[in-house]
């Protein structure tokens, strides 16, 4: 009975899961066009699951594992079964191996069950607590249907009730694996993911065999064409592909554990907000949605429709827009995303429509905008006064001669006092070892970065085109800065508008240095120290070694937080979250002060002026902030060539200020 | 944008006719232009009233600078801006008061004073004079209109507010203490039409002669505070203002009140 039974319920969860293939793949195709090479992403798709998924994957040995097991398990087992019981190749040696494949999907799923006995807060409950029990049953069946077939178990064992039982099981299995992979089940993920890898809007994040990719920039908008869409509005406004990465989502929640916002208890949660957009897609309310909400937001309360707007102007639709803008752009969770969502790319998607059609900038965001616009910085001060903070250093001007080795842009922390005590120090440096370098003074304006995040890309094309046109008089061989988010920017998204330069974080360039042997160092004499990684350094532009070798070149053995690396928490201070300043529970720099405060750290190295804002914004920290310049300019041997230059640095040494320190305390 | 072309089609109560007057602003530090701080507030009251359609006027050169401060306007979320051709040099009064009275708004809101060019404050007067219109400046809010009569409210110094009631049509004017203007959005701000009108031109004789340099920050008279103590200190930054040396006329000739305003210009040493 099985026999003709088996190929009638294959072939019907097969015909049920095509159907379901085309009305998924109608869904994302409500999306705005993307061109992708189809066939060039088909076949890369491999490689993408089995390198660059895999290898996010397997920071979790166990899980990975356990999914090797599980879903290496099924994709054979599926078409083994196809093949020995939906076409009747019953070949002992397929048999054989489907008998293989079988156990270790099951051995797998045993992990899967472990997992959900007691499942950590970030994992979605809902339909996806039955899936081990799914996965157990398809692959008990078909390990039990295929015994007869290799001839373990003479055919027609058993009763017709047990053939009829052992089908339902079947059948379940199927359902969940071939019927509810196309219908929106738990292994959605599967379906969605393998295209989303194939057609991901970012193909040069990925590595190739000549090694890793990465793609953070973000893509510019075409302001040129007045019918082009002003960002995101509606879940259609999104390309197809982006609806397709929200729809292989596995809702593992790592995203969720990684992000600062959430963790301050600020309403975002990014798995939430991809499940939003899935919501969106397909039209509905978030009430299914099973896993930890927005802090502070109730489920059920949001309904969405794919043509229908995601903010509202008044009242309530798919997500509110202070969701949106709790998000500091730190990329926590497309790093820790297995199915490489990009979280921060939707994320600024709607952000642009609000704020490039509705006008709705929250805090502070409408000033500093008008300030942009207005004055070239965020602060809205007299551009004139750019180089106040210099007035004794006798800085090199481009504008005077024209040409310089390496050219310094200063950024917008020009006005505030204490990145100038780093601009100082960093100046000192480049002084030390003889750095032919010059500024561009007056003419340097903001990077257009905090504009961009903020949405506003019209007054971030506006600002980079004025900076391309400035720097194209000059020459130079790279440009370094000691604000990262300058050097991603100018790194990385002023190419598109015809601006390609080789850009070094300071560290890189101190570190190069000091390996070249123009920098030397007196030993360090402070206490314990830990570096914070920025994420516009270490995560966007992979950055982590160069700062960590010069704190050991100056003698520092870095005491590293929990989360450091690629793992870095933010401090807060990206994406304009200090301007639209949403309320949460905790601020994000206090949970980083924190850390630092766990490795018993007495002073955290930074590298950005943003990080360095943020941690000393922190009321009774346990340890002192202070950027790599600084301590590299404290700890300089001096040279008779520095004294020749006939410019004193005016230097406040470690000592004076922990006396400071201690008088205040 | 939207609910106003709603609004006019399906209301049917009379619709308010408000016409906003808004100049080319400058940044006080760059110079740079932009829409002009107080007539933006102006468009945001003009905005925040009930079933009025809002029109903006702007007479002046159209060129790149101007076209930026305009699209500053139309980003507030307004479809269309009349610009009133006038060349450099043109007294837009006769213009402007022609355009309104073709117009025939009910209420027409200016910004108190101007950012650049003579920035007199006097262009709503001049205005309401030649148009036989009421004015009332420093305008904090308009509470309702009703029966062709507008019941609103002025800002008087020291967060006093009082409440007027003048009959339609009528210019209002407003300064910072009118709610603060909304966001400019580039997308409404590219969308939105300039509408230019040419206009017959006047031109300004007696600007011609005029020299015109940068202004300074005008001296500001001391407070001179004889304290000895920090309360007395304190007390003294915190207090009123007090006029003191004023002096109130009432029921006096005009002759005689200006005798007085010339004897007090003479002592402040305005008048040599």
């Amino acid at each position: 009975m099985l026999d003709t039974l088996l190929p009638i319920l294959i072939f019907s969860a097969l015909a049920l899961a095509v159907i379901g293939a085309v009305r998924r793949v109608r869904l994302w195709r409500q999306g705005r066009p993307s061109r992708v090479p189809i066939l060039q992403g088909l076949a890369a798709m491999p490689r993408r699951y089995l390198v660059d998924l895999h290898h996010v994957v397997a920071r979790d040995k166990v899980m990975s594992n356990t999914h090797v097991a599980t879903a290496g398990g099924f994709v054979a087992a599926a078409v083994l079964m196809i093949l020995v019981h939906g076409l009747g190749l019953a070949n002992p040696v397929l048999g054989g191996l489907l008998l293989l494949a079988s156990s270790a999907m099951f051995v797998g799923s045993l992990f899967v069950a472990r997992r959900r006995r007691n499942p950590p807060a970030r994992l979605s409950k809902g339909p996806w607590m039955r899936l081990p029990k799914s996965l157990m049953a398809f692959a008990l069946s078909v390990f039990l249907i295929t015994l007869p077939t290799v001839g373990i178990l003479p055919e027609g064992t058993g009763s017709w009730l047990l053939a009829v039982a052992l089908a339902a099981v079947l059948a379940w299995g199927l359902g969940e694996m071939f019927f509810g992979m196309t219908w929106g089940g738990p292994m959605k993920h599967a379906f969605a993911g393998a295209l989303h890898l194939a057609f991901h809007r970012r193909p040069e994040r990925f590595s190739s065999k000549q090694g890793g990719g990465r793609s953070t920039g973000l893509k510019a908008l075409d302001l040129d064409d007045p019918k082009a869409p002003l960002g995101v509005e509606t879940p259609s406004d999104f390309t197809w592909n982006q609806l397709l990465g929200f729809d292989a989502c596995v809702q593992c929640g790592r995203c969720e554990a990684a992000c600062p916002a959430f963790a301050a208890g600020q309403p975002l949660n990014p798995k939430k907000l991809i499940q939003d957009m899935v919501v969106g897609m397909t039209g509905g309310s978030d009430a299914r949605y099973a896993g930890s909400p927005y802090p502070g937001k109730p489920i059920g309360e949001h309904v969405g429709e794919p043509h229908g707007p995601i903010v509202a102007r008044r009242g309530t639709a798919l997500v509110d827009a202070e969701t949106l803008w709790s998000c500091t752009t730190c990329r926590a969770c497309v790093e820790e995303c297995p199915m490489m969502i990009e979280h921060v790319d939707a994320i600024v998607d709607m952000r642009r429509f609000l704020t490039l059609e509705h006008g709705d900038t929250p805090g502070k965001g409408a000033e500093v905008l008008d300030n942009l616009i207005a004055t070239d910085n965020p602060g809205g001060f007299d551009p004139g006064s750019r180089m106040h903070w210099a007035a004794d250093l006798n800085l090199p001007l481009m504008r005077d001669v024209g040409q310089a080795e390496v050219l310094l842009w200063l950024g917008d922390g020009v006005f505030d006092m204490r990145n100038q005590r780093t601009l100082r120090a960093l100046v000192k440096v480049l002084r030390a070892a003889s750095v032919d370098f010059a500024v561009l003074g007056v003419e340097e304006r903001d990077s257009g970065d905090v504009a961009r995040r903020l949405g506003d890309e019209a007054t971030f094309q506006s600002l980079a085109r004025r900076n391309i046109t400035t720097l194209a008089q000059y020459r130079f061989q790279r440009i370094v800065t000691c604000d990262p988010h300058s050097f991603h920017v100018l790194k990385n998204e002023y190419g598109v508008l015809g601006g390609d330069y080789a850009v070094s974080h300071h560290s890189t360039y101190i570190a190069e240095l000091y390996e070249s042997g123009r920098l030397h160092f007196a030993p360090w004499k402070g206490g314990r120290v830990t570096y914070h990684d920025p994420c516009y350094l270490g995560r966007y532009n992979g950055e982590f070694e160069a700062p960590r070798n010069v704190l050991k070149a100056l003698g520092i053995e870095v005491a590293e937080m929990a989360r450091s690396g690629f793992r870095s928490r933010c401090c807060g201070g990206g994406g304009g979250a200090p301007i639209t300043d949403i309320p949460g529970k905790r601020r994000i720099p206090d949970m980083r002060m924190n850390d630092v405060s766990e490795t018993g750290a007495e002073l955290v190295a930074v590298g950005c002026p943003q990080c360095t804002a943020m941690l000393e914004g922190v009321v009774d920290a346990s340890a002192e902030v202070r950027d790599i310049a600084e301590l590299v300019a404290d700890a300089l041997v001096p040279e008779s060539e520095s004294r020749r230059d006939g410019v004193r640095q005016v230097q406040p040494t470690a000592e004076a200020r922990i006396a400071v320190k201690e008088v205040a305390s | 944008m939207q609910p106003d072309a709603h609004e006019t089609g399906a209301n049917t109560e009379a619709v308010l006719e408000v016409a906003v007057l808004v100049s080319v602003g400058r940044h006080p530090l760059t110079g740079r232009a932009r829409r002009a701080d107080q007539d933006a507030r102006g468009v945001e009251l003009a905005k925040s009233l009930d079933r009025a359609h809002v029109t903006l006027l702007h007479a002046g050169e159209f060129d790149a600078e101007s076209e930026s401060a305009m699209r500053g306007y139309l980003g507030m979320g307004l479809p269309a801006l009349t610009l009133v051709e006038q060349p450099h040099g043109a007294d837009v009064v006769p213009a402007l008061a022609r355009a309104l009275s073709d117009a025939q708004p009910q209420l027409v809101i200016a910004g108190g004073r101007a950012e650049q060019g003579e920035g007199s404050g006097l262009l709503p007067y001049l205005l309401a004079e030649r148009l036989g219109w009421p004015l009332v400046s420093g305008l904090a809010d308009v509470e309702k209109v009703e029966h062709g009569v507008a019941t609103l409210l002025q800002a008087l110094p020291r967060g006093q507010r009082r409440r007027l009631q003048v009959r339609l049509p009528a210019i209002v004017t407003v300064d910072a203490a009118a709610s603060a203007a909304r966001q400019s959005a580039f997308g409404p701000a590219r969308r939105g039409e300039i509408e230019v009108e040419p206009a017959a031109v006047a031109w300004d004789e007696a600007q011609e002669e005029w020299s015109v340099s940068p202004a300074r920050k005008r001296p500001k008279r001391l407070k001179i505070v004889k304290a000895t103590s920090a309360r007395e200190r304190f007390k003294a930054a915190a207090a009123k203002a007090e006029g003191g040396g004023g002096q109130v006329l009432t029921d006096v000739t005009p002759e005689q009140g200006a005798e007085a305003i010339f004897k007090l210009l003479k002592e402040e040493g305005i008048l040599r």
